[in-house]
């Protein structure tokens, strides 16, 4: 067991090295560094003192001299500063962190019960009226672009029918907590809908797998009800290969969350990245960037280390494929 | 020779046709797509029978309801809808067909490679294509996106074509993962064949063997692949224009007719649901032919879902 979670974490700690790296090299090829920006902004400068400033700072070396002294700050816990808040990125980072984990907490807890209710269902009553209508949601949901998905919410129920506002955060920001809840429900629903749309088509699939189990069969045989079966014998079977389909589908979800935050102007993660590269401000967006695949890629060791934990037929020593 | 072929009944390309044929929701998707695809080639043709212009501004139409003059009415400027409809969907399928041919290229040399050469090229490739596929694709478009090309010593023209040309990189460099995977399960599994090892066993040289004999033999996969990364590089399109860094005016792509939709949300809600009507129509069918086509190339698949 031990074995199984150093492996992971640090294959997850190398692959994150390296797409800081070309993280790095890719924000390196975007259009103007601190310096060009600050000279863009003072007509005075000449050529030399921006040579003379470049040299200062540094930003006239290769981007991989640079990547090593960013890490070596990193090491320190020093994120930089960012240019679009006037103010160190660990002190933006917080906040807007948890502004992103209630939208995506709140969307997964919705999307998995309601997946994995309808999956159930649908697999339950296969060739029912159900079943078609989850098949059809679950390829809807691939299908349909996120951002329209939002478009037609607040087409719908913001102007169309005036019920809830456009916007997820108040006007006023004393607002009481129902009154910030309000304000989130359409673009919770928007993500929970996507969601709900991926997680049901594997719900399907895992259900519909244990279902044809012998111990299932004997259940079914002994009389007991449709809900005793599913609750008691199906779901723990499964659960095992749901828990690794939910976590790889975390990065769909937090493409998901960039999409419904910069439409809805929510101030997370998401729509603090996009911003970011913008803006310019790229010590900003570094952060983002490699925080939201450290999550991503620690939860993915986590389902790993999980599915490991929970079906014994896969040793330990053999996860690496 | 190949008549004579055709016309027996039992050719691998005639079973799976048959497959295809009977699985509805493909053929649904297959004949939605011609006409897409048709509505497109034509696009110029259509319009002009209609008397339609995409790009004539005329105030007087401006939000103009559906009528038999505007077909689905007018934009903020007054043009026509329909036509712009026709237009965006030159672009958008003309960008997604492109985008993915070259993701499912990409996809399938890496599948191949790390299908067939194995071991310490294996592990490191198919790590890189799992990263690909966990982590969120959307953060890495945008950054794509952001990118200068002059930095990269390309030209700094950004409007028009080489909008299309940047968008179609862009999108097949995110979207070859899937393609990877197919294609290397395909190659193993081709790899342990006995033609396979005969050949080898008899001296022809690896990379002979990987172009004609494992090639081959991941040829139904990577035609999936690439069906099922069209349906998802046009959603990368439509979500990088309607973010205003995908194409560019004074082209328009469905995506890009969205964004100047939500501009004009509160006066016309209307305006946005066709472009999204459209762009969900091709990602549906494209999916849907890509599922049948899974099924009736790899008649085991079936048997185990």
């Amino acid at each position: 067991m031990g074995r199984i979670i150093i492996q992971r974490t640090f294959g997850a700690g190398v692959t994150l090295l390296v797409l800081s790296g070309l993280t790095f090299a890719l924000l390196a090829l975007m259009p103007g560094d601190p310096v060009d920006l600050l000279a863009g902004a003072d007509p005075r400068m000449t050529p030399d003192d921006i040579a003379r400033l470049k040299a200062l700072y540094g930003v006239d070396k290769p981007f991989w001299e640079r990547w090593i002294s960013w890490l070596g700050r990193l090491a320190e816990g020093e994120f930089g500063y960012s240019r679009m808040f006037g103010a160190p990125v660990a002190d933006v980072l917080p906040e807007a962190l948890l502004r992103t984990l209630s939208l995506a907490i709140a969307a997964l807890a919705i999307s998995t019960v309601l997946g994995i209710a309808g999956g159930a269902l649908a697999a339950l009553k296969p060739g029912s009226i159900f079943d078609y209508g989850a098949n059809f949601l679950a390829f809807a949901g691939v299908a349909a672009p996120s951002f329209w998905l939002a478009l037609m919410g607040m087409a719908l129920f913001s102007i169309t029918l005036g019920w809830l506002p456009a916007s997820a955060l108040p006007a006023d920001p004393d607002a009481g907590f129902f009154e910030r809840a309000r304000h989130l429900i359409l673009p919770i629903a928007v993500l929970a809908a996507l969601e709900t749309a991926a997680i049901l088509r594997h719900a399907r699939a895992a259900v519909g797998e244990a279902l044809t189990q012998a111990h299932v069969q004997t259940a079914r045989s002994k009389g007991l009800s449709d809900f005793r079966i599913i609750w008691r014998h199906v779901l723990p079977n499964a659960m095992t290969p749901l828990v690794t389909v939910l976590a790889l589908d975390l990065g769909a979800l937090a493409s998901g969350a960039v999409v419904v935050e910069v439409m809805f102007g929510y101030p997370g993660m998401g729509k603090l990245l996009y911003d970011a590269i913008l803006g310019a401000d790229y010590n900003l967006a570094m952060a983002v960037l490699l925080l939201g695949a450290g999550a991503i890629l620690l939860a993915n060791a986590a389902a790993d280390v999980a599915y490991a934990a929970l079906d014994p037929r896969i040793g330990f020593g053999k996860a690496e494929t | 020779m190949t008549a004579l072929v055709m016309n027996t009944t039992e050719t691998p390309t005639r079973r799976a046709w048959i497959r295809f044929r009977r699985n509805r929701a493909a053929m649904l998707g297959a004949c939605l797509l011609v006409v897409l695809a048709l509505s497109a080639i034509f696009a110029g043709a259509i319009t002009a029978v209609l008397g339609l212009d995409a790009e004539a501004v005329d105030l007087a139409s401006r939000y103009a309801p559906m009528s038999a003059a505007h077909p689905l009415g007018g934009d903020e400027l007054g043009r026509d809808v329909l036509a712009r409809l026709l237009q965006g969907g030159q672009v958008s399928l003309s960008v997604g067909l492109a985008a993915a041919v070259a993701a499912a290229g990409i996809g399938a040399a890496i599948g191949l490679l790390a299908g067939f050469q194995g071991g310490l090229t294996d592990s490191v490739l198919m790590r890189i294509t799992d990263g690909m596929l966990a982590l969120p694709v959307l953060p890495l478009l945008i950054v794509l996106a952001a990118v200068d090309p002059t930095k990269l010593g390309m030209s700094a023209d950004s409007g028009g074509a080489a909008s299309v040309v940047r968008i179609v990189l862009i999108v097949a460099l995110v979207g070859w993962p899937g393609a990877s995977r197919l294609t290397r399960a395909a190659a193993l599994s081709a790899r342990a064949q006995d033609y396979v090892r005969a050949a080898r066993a008899v001296g022809v040289h690896p990379f002979r063997i990987a172009v004609r004999h494992v090639a081959p033999a991941a040829a139904g996969p990577v035609i999936v692949a690439a069906t099922l990364a069209m349906g998802q590089v046009i959603l990368f399109e439509s979500i990088l224009s309607f973010l205003g860094l995908g194409i560019q005016p004074p082209l328009a792509s469905w995506g890009a007719m969205l964004a100047h939709a939500q501009d004009t949300i509160w006066e016309r809600p209307m305006l946005a649901i066709w472009p999204g009507v459209a762009i969900f129509l091709t990602v549906i069918a494209v999916n849907f032919v890509g599922d049948g086509l899974r099924d009736a190339l790899n008649p085991r698949a079936v048997e185990n879902r």
